[in-house]
């Protein structure tokens, strides 16, 4: 069967067999292979995208189910070269280690922060509730979301802090223990 | 790699347009709503539709909708719209207590209360909610409309009333003044399915004693709300006392089964305490309707 949807801006079109999750597609006959398949099952979260701006499990969303529907990916949070504030907030805060949940992870923050612009940590944990990170734990992503709430695009702030390398060093003495959403 | 099996696939534009395709497909046809029950099983074979029918275009069937002394709800409302609603949670807080632990946010911004009641998974949490707050179900089918209550329309594990022609469209609540509702449950993880939970939908007299009452339970080997509860209940003041007596008739009456999320006498256990709490809650709830 043929789909169209719009990836990242993009109009795309292919002609797929319908049992192809969006998953597979975006990543095999798309190309974006920053989107990560992880369980299979729903989950872990790695697989996430934004579809019309809500994050969804694309191991459980068939393709043709998105068809018509705006997806976003993480290779679309960038522009013009210059970061989204979550992805410099994962930076600065050490958000990640192997990476392997970061880009769904990035793509949840991304659609917290568009609908609440200053969520507690209380909100970043339950909203990253469905996902799972098993390098780092959740202290450094909640706090690299928080970066990004503090530094919007546009905002000036992100580039500042870039440059300023003192405000990258996380403050150990002021981390408190970790109590993961996961158990 | 877990792909379903191969499967052809029709998007519905309208509910008539959904009933003439199953119509024309047959019980080999399945509707696909949120998906997150369905994709997970047609990957394991559990389900192997040979036509699966999309009716996520079907956005007459997403709404929330205050009709008079009922609230209607359409079956393709998403668990995240049901959550999120002030509507809702001041009507049925069980609603929103019970929203926030089905599956994870990013599952509940594609699953939907009809997908959720069809499935009919003994851990799934609405059936008990709906069943609780005396819910009727609305049914379309080549043969027009049919009205179902709880009893009828849930058969048990996996089964339901909706035949393979039909389609759930509509949920109805009776609001009612002085009533309260409240839900809880336990789990080992965020997403996981229940240990176990309970929920229960309270009105109180103008005197302030139970004038109705529901209890039900969730993943404790239950279909339907607990029978004799109401009569327990009725006509006496909420109070601890009174909360231990349907806590011990919830233990009673439940009938849950050994597995790796807990033995019997643990899950009997819940059944009392959970029972209690949301009770307490519940009644709560009622008599601050009341004060309002």
């Amino acid at each position: 069967m043929q789909i169209s949807m719009t990836v990242n801006g993009a109009d795309v079109t292919s002609e797929i067999e319908p049992r192809v999750l969006l998953v597979h597609y975006i990543r095999e006959v798309l190309g974006l292979t920053g989107t990560h398949w992880g369980c299979d099952t729903s989950n872990c979260g790695t697989c996430v995208v934004l579809m019309d701006g809500q994050p969804v499990k694309s191991c459980t969303v068939l393709a043709a189910m998105a068809a018509g529907h705006d997806i976003r990916t993480v290779e679309g949070l960038a522009s013009g070269g210059t970061l989204d504030p979550v992805q410099q907030g994962f930076m600065e805060e050490h958000g990640l280690q192997c990476g392997f949940c970061t880009p769904g992870m990035m793509l949840t923050a991304r659609a917290l922060l568009d609908k609440n612009p200053h969520p507690d940590d209380a909100e970043i944990r339950q909203a990253i509730s469905g996902q799972i990170c098993r390098c780092t734990g959740y202290a450094t992503i909640v706090r690299s979301v928080q970066w990004a709430a503090a530094h919007p695009a546009g905002s000036g702030l992100a580039d500042t802090a870039a440059a300023d390398t003192d405000t990258a060093v996380p403050d150990v003495a002021a981390e408190t223990e970790d109590t993961e959403v996961k158990a | 790699m877990q792909i379903p099996a191969p499967f052809d696939y029709v998007r519905a534009t309208t509910v008539e347009n959904a009933l003439e395709l199953l119509a024309r497909y047959g019980p080999d046809s399945r509707v696909v709503a949120g998906g997150h029950s369905l994709l997970p099983m047609m990957k394991l074979r559990l389900s192997r539709p040979e036509w699966l029918i999309d009716i996520n275009d079907l956005y007459e069937l997403d709404f929330i909708l205050r009709d008079g002394n009922k609230l209607r709800v359409g079956a393709l409302t998403r668990h995240t719209t049901l959550l999120e609603s002030e509507e809702v949670a001041g009507l049925f807080p069980i609603v929103r207590d019970a929203e926030r632990v089905i599956a994870d946010p990013v599952v509940r911004n594609r699953g939907t209360i009809g997908g959720s009641l069809c499935q009919a998974d003994p851990a799934e949490d609405l059936s008990t909610v709906c069943g609780v707050l005396g819910a009727e179900a609305v049914i379309r089918g080549p043969g027009g409309e049919r009205i179902l209550s709880m009893s009828e329309f849930h058969r048990g594990p996996y089964e339901t009333a909706v035949g393979h022609d039909e389609l759930l469209c509509e949920l109805r609540f009776g609001i009612r003044p002085r009533s309260g509702s409240a839900y809880e449950k336990v789990e080992r993880r965020v997403g996981d399915w229940a240990v176990g939970a309970a929920g229960a939908a309270v009105t109180l007299a103008a005197d302030g004693t139970v004038d109705d009452a529901a209890v039900g339970l969730t993943a404790l080997g239950l279909d339907h709300p607990l029978a004799g509860a109401a009569a327990v209940l009725r006509g006496r003041h909420p109070d601890e006392e009174l909360f231990a007596e349907a806590g011990r008739l919830a233990a009673e009456a439940c009938d849950p089964v050994a597995d790796q999320r807990g033995p019997v006498d643990y899950k009997r256990h819940l059944a009392d305490e959970l029972t209690q709490r949301v009770l307490r809650r519940a009644c709560a709830r009622a008599a601050q309707m009341q004060e309002g």
